[in-house]
């Protein structure tokens, strides 16, 4: 579909690019969905059911939102908590990155649940506090406006709103340090959803450690992601860095990569005492063994090994062509835990696969998601520093 | 506060619920803590 | 080895190591047995004979939408259906390798520690003292947590409700028990299936059934244990994961599963910013160590070069003093030589 209308308008006017077209489409069919969605019911547009009620909004939008959306609390503890203050440069897209991320992933909920103004009723009108998807909606919300006030300052400097942004780049460590909080809660918490389940998740996938697996797993994923995003930057938005940027931009590829590499490691043996622990080996001699060893091997070993190669080699090509690939097994992973290792003694009929609906409702999401993302770093001091505010921080 | 729980669940619920809000109760203190902690430094840090 | 594994742990896994010990620690040691004398049913599977007669009881009590299928055709049986949005009770058949087959009523079993609001978090969900699970709708968002969260698959959805979806599951007629009436189903089974009375009875119940009757019946009560007790109980001849109850749940309930990872909350909230405050402090002081002996080190050098240039000035200085004196001195013996040379020249 989106190919036709690309043929038919792209060589009208130069706003009509191959991208702005497709996304054009995109956008276009997801206010369609919408529309569909908010008449006649979240039925109409997926297929979720009674046995299967969380589908590809939750694993895509939320599971794999959340965690690609980590580089910002590890990028800023990185720089500000670490002291690796020639990640500088790297802090602004990656919380940029994070905000938009987040801001997207409410945004899709609006789709999934079932009274989307109701959203904040477990902040502010009925806390249940045992579930472990209020501590997600609790700290989701809260890190939400901490990434906001982290972005505000390059708001500012576009405004010109001096003394705000005196007072809000004050606030950096508290916010960081907050942000850090909020973030080891929430990521971990979204592994730990599935803890109350052990009897619908494959016994390969659940493990008391589900909330640590999602914790260290997020920071890989958001890591790799502020890789893959540079990797795009420098692509589209090379003019608008400034020299710092593309000076320093080279020492965070190879930083990352060293740290990705390690958390990886760790995370690696973390899975194998996940394994030893419930005793759970004769597992991998399954099917589902094989698909468990597939993403061990596939999307965590093999990035691991690749990503400490390109690390010792300065090889930039083969750490961005790694962060991709762990973006994917991160996808892969979420996937796994909420779709496919879920509701695994269900016979086939009964399993859950998305309706197209569902996927351009994802589509969609990101696509907002690359527009806003593209809107704000062409216009806010995102790839350089303002010059009037050079000095202070 | 003599409240009897019958279940684990209602336990739970009450448990959590304040200790959520000694948890935010916390980090405000951190913050406050924090300062008292360092103010001085601050002060001859700016020489 | 054991030691790496350790300080391993404890870095990477401060707040796992919490999550590692599930249980029901959050408790201590206390217990809790439940609401006295809350009220449950006793199904049997050897005596129900699949009449359907109990869903159509509960469509009529609940004012469900009439199905598709009328209640008195029995093919449905013939299929494998659960519960739904306009269903809240149905009877299976099941084919058992011992021969015929076996009905098994499915609705909310009603748990002792719900699932389902173990994971609301909006607390839409709650067990009441009369043993019924109760659901909220004027606070529900919708989020079908718990849907994931039930092991009996028991919560369904108003998925074709575009504005104002519920979740919708049996309500153990609740307002008809508070009324001191039967629930729908109980009244309505014509074969004693269904036993209404206070779970502790039900079970001594069904403890007396097993003993006079051993070979009629398997000696387990499902329900009595399982996922931490239910109020809906069952007794069956044939194991009951024939009759689709499944017999891997484990004993531990919802909330026990859970409170390890909610434990390991307010630890994260409360050392992390001691930990990364520490850490920022840290680096903080590094680098002002570092900017100290770098502007050390530049002092030290502009003083060397100073004191370098000085010593080299005095020297210039004191070599331009003696070349000076000694030119001086050189001018004056000319000069006298001179004047020597002339008064000679003129004594001559």
């Amino acid at each position: 579909m989106s190919q036709e209308s690309t043929a038919s308008t792209a060589p009208r006017k130069s706003l009509f690019t191959p991208f702005n077209v497709v996304a054009g489409v995109i956008v276009l069919v997801g206010l369609v969905i919408t529309f569909l969605r908010f008449t006649k019911g979240i039925g109409a547009v997926t297929n979720l059911d009674d046995n299967n009620p969380w589908g590809i909004w939750i694993s895509f939008d939320l599971l794999c939102g959340v965690a690609l959306a980590a580089g910002g609390y590890t990028t800023s503890a990185a720089c500000y908590l670490f002291g690796l203050k020639r990640y500088h440069s790297a802090v602004r897209p990656a919380i940029l990155t994070a905000f938009l991320g987040y801001a997207l992933v409410v945004f899709a909920l609006h789709y999934d649940v079932g009274r989307p103004w109701r959203l904040t009723y477990p902040i502010f009108l009925s806390q249940g506090t045992t579930s472990l998807l209020f501590e997600v909606g609790l700290c989701v919300f809260l890190y939400l406006t901490v990434l906001f006030i982290e972005w505000l300052p390059a708001a500012c400097e576009w405004l010109r709103l001096d003394k705000l942004r005196k007072v809000l780049v004050k606030l950096t460590l508290v916010l960081t340090i907050f942000g850090v909080v909020l973030s080891t809660l929430h990521q971990s918490s979204l592994g730990a959803l599935y803890l109350i389940a052990p009897s619908k998740v494959h016994p390969l996938w659940y493990s008391p450690y589900l909330a640590l697996f999602f914790f260290v797993s997020s920071m890989f994923a958001g890591m790799s992601m502020v890789l893959f995003e540079g990797t795009l930057a420098h692509r589209n938005f090379h003019e608008l860095m400034d020299e710092t940027h593309l000076e320093e931009a080279p020492g965070v590829v190879t930083g990352f990569a060293k740290a990705c590499s390690v958390v990886m490691c760790g995370y690696l043996i973390m899975k194998m005492f996940g394994l030893a622990l419930e005793n759970k080996w004769h597992y991998l001699a399954t099917g589902y063994g094989v698909l468990f060893l597939v993403e061990l091997i596939g999307f965590v070993a093999l990035p691991a090994y690749l990503y400490a190669i390109g690390a010792r080699e300065r090889n930039r090509t083969l750490i961005r062509f790694t962060a991709v690939w762990t973006v994917l097994g991160i996808v892969f992973n979420r996937f796994n835990v909420s779709l496919v290792a879920f509701n695994w003694q269900l016979p086939s009929a009964d399993r859950y696969f998305p309706s197209w609906m569902e996927i351009a409702i994802s589509l969609f999401v990101v696509t907002v998601g690359v527009l806003a993302y593209r809107f704000i770093c062409t216009r806010m001091p995102i790839f350089y520093e303002h010059p009037d505010y050079k000095e202070s921080h | 506060m003599d409240t009897v729980f019958y279940t684990l669940q209602d336990f739970l619920l009450h448990s959590k619920s304040v200790t959520y809000v000694l948890m935010g109760l916390g980090l405000l203190l951190y913050v406050f803590w924090w300062w008292f902690l360092t103010d001085k430094d601050e002060k001859k840090r700016l020489f | 080895m054991s030691i790496k594994r350790r300080t391993f742990l404890g870095l990477i896994g401060a707040a796992g190591v919490t999550v590692a010990s599930t249980g029901a620690r959050a408790a201590g040691n206390a217990h809790f047995d439940g609401y006295p004398g809350s009220k449950g049913v006793l199904f049997d599977a050897t005596r129900c004979i699949g009449c359907r007669k109990c869903e159509a009881a509960c469509n009529a009590v609940n004012e469900l939408p009439a199905p598709a299928e009328k209640f008195d055709d029995l093919t449905v049986l013939d299929r494998s259906r659960r519960t739904d949005a306009k269903t809240f009770t149905v009877v299976n058949k099941y084919e058992t390798p011992s021969g015929g087959p076996v009905y098994r009523k499915m609705q909310c079993n009603h748990c002792l520690e719900p699932a389902c609001a173990s994971a609301c978090f909006v607390k839409a969900f709650a067990k009441t003292p009369e043993g019924a699970v109760s659901y909220d709708a004027s606070v529900c968002v919708g989020c079908r947590y718990c849907m994931i969260a039930c092991p009996f698959n028991i919560p369904t959805y108003e998925y074709d409700e575009p504005l104002s979806p519920r979740v919708r599951k049996c309500t153990m007629c609740r307002p008809r028990i508070l009324e001191g009436r039967l629930p729908g189903c109980v009244e309505a089974c014509p074969k004693e299936a269904l036993t209404f009375g206070t779970r502790d009875e039900l079970i001594k119940i069904a403890r007396k059934r097993i003993e006079k009757y051993p070979d009629r019946y398997l000696d387990h009560i499902y329900g009595e244990r399982e996922m931490g007790g239910t109020s809906w109980l069952y007794i069956s001849g044939v194991p009951f994961s024939q009759i689709g109850l499944r017999e891997d749940l484990g004993y531990a309930s919802a909330p026990e599963l859970t409170s390890g990872a909610l434990a390991a909350v307010p630890v994260v909230a409360g050392l992390w910013p001691a930990l990364l405050g520490g850490l920022w402090a840290i680096n903080k002081r590094k680098e002002k160590i570092a900017r100290q002996e770098k502007r050390e080190a530049v002092e030290n050098a502009v003083a060397r070069a100073s004191a370098e240039a000085e010593s080299k000035l005095s020297a210039a200085l004191s070599k331009a003093e003696v070349e000076n004196r000694r030119r001086i001195e050189v001018e004056v013996k000319r000069a006298l030589e001179e004047a020597g040379l002339n008064d000679t020249k003129e004594e001559g």
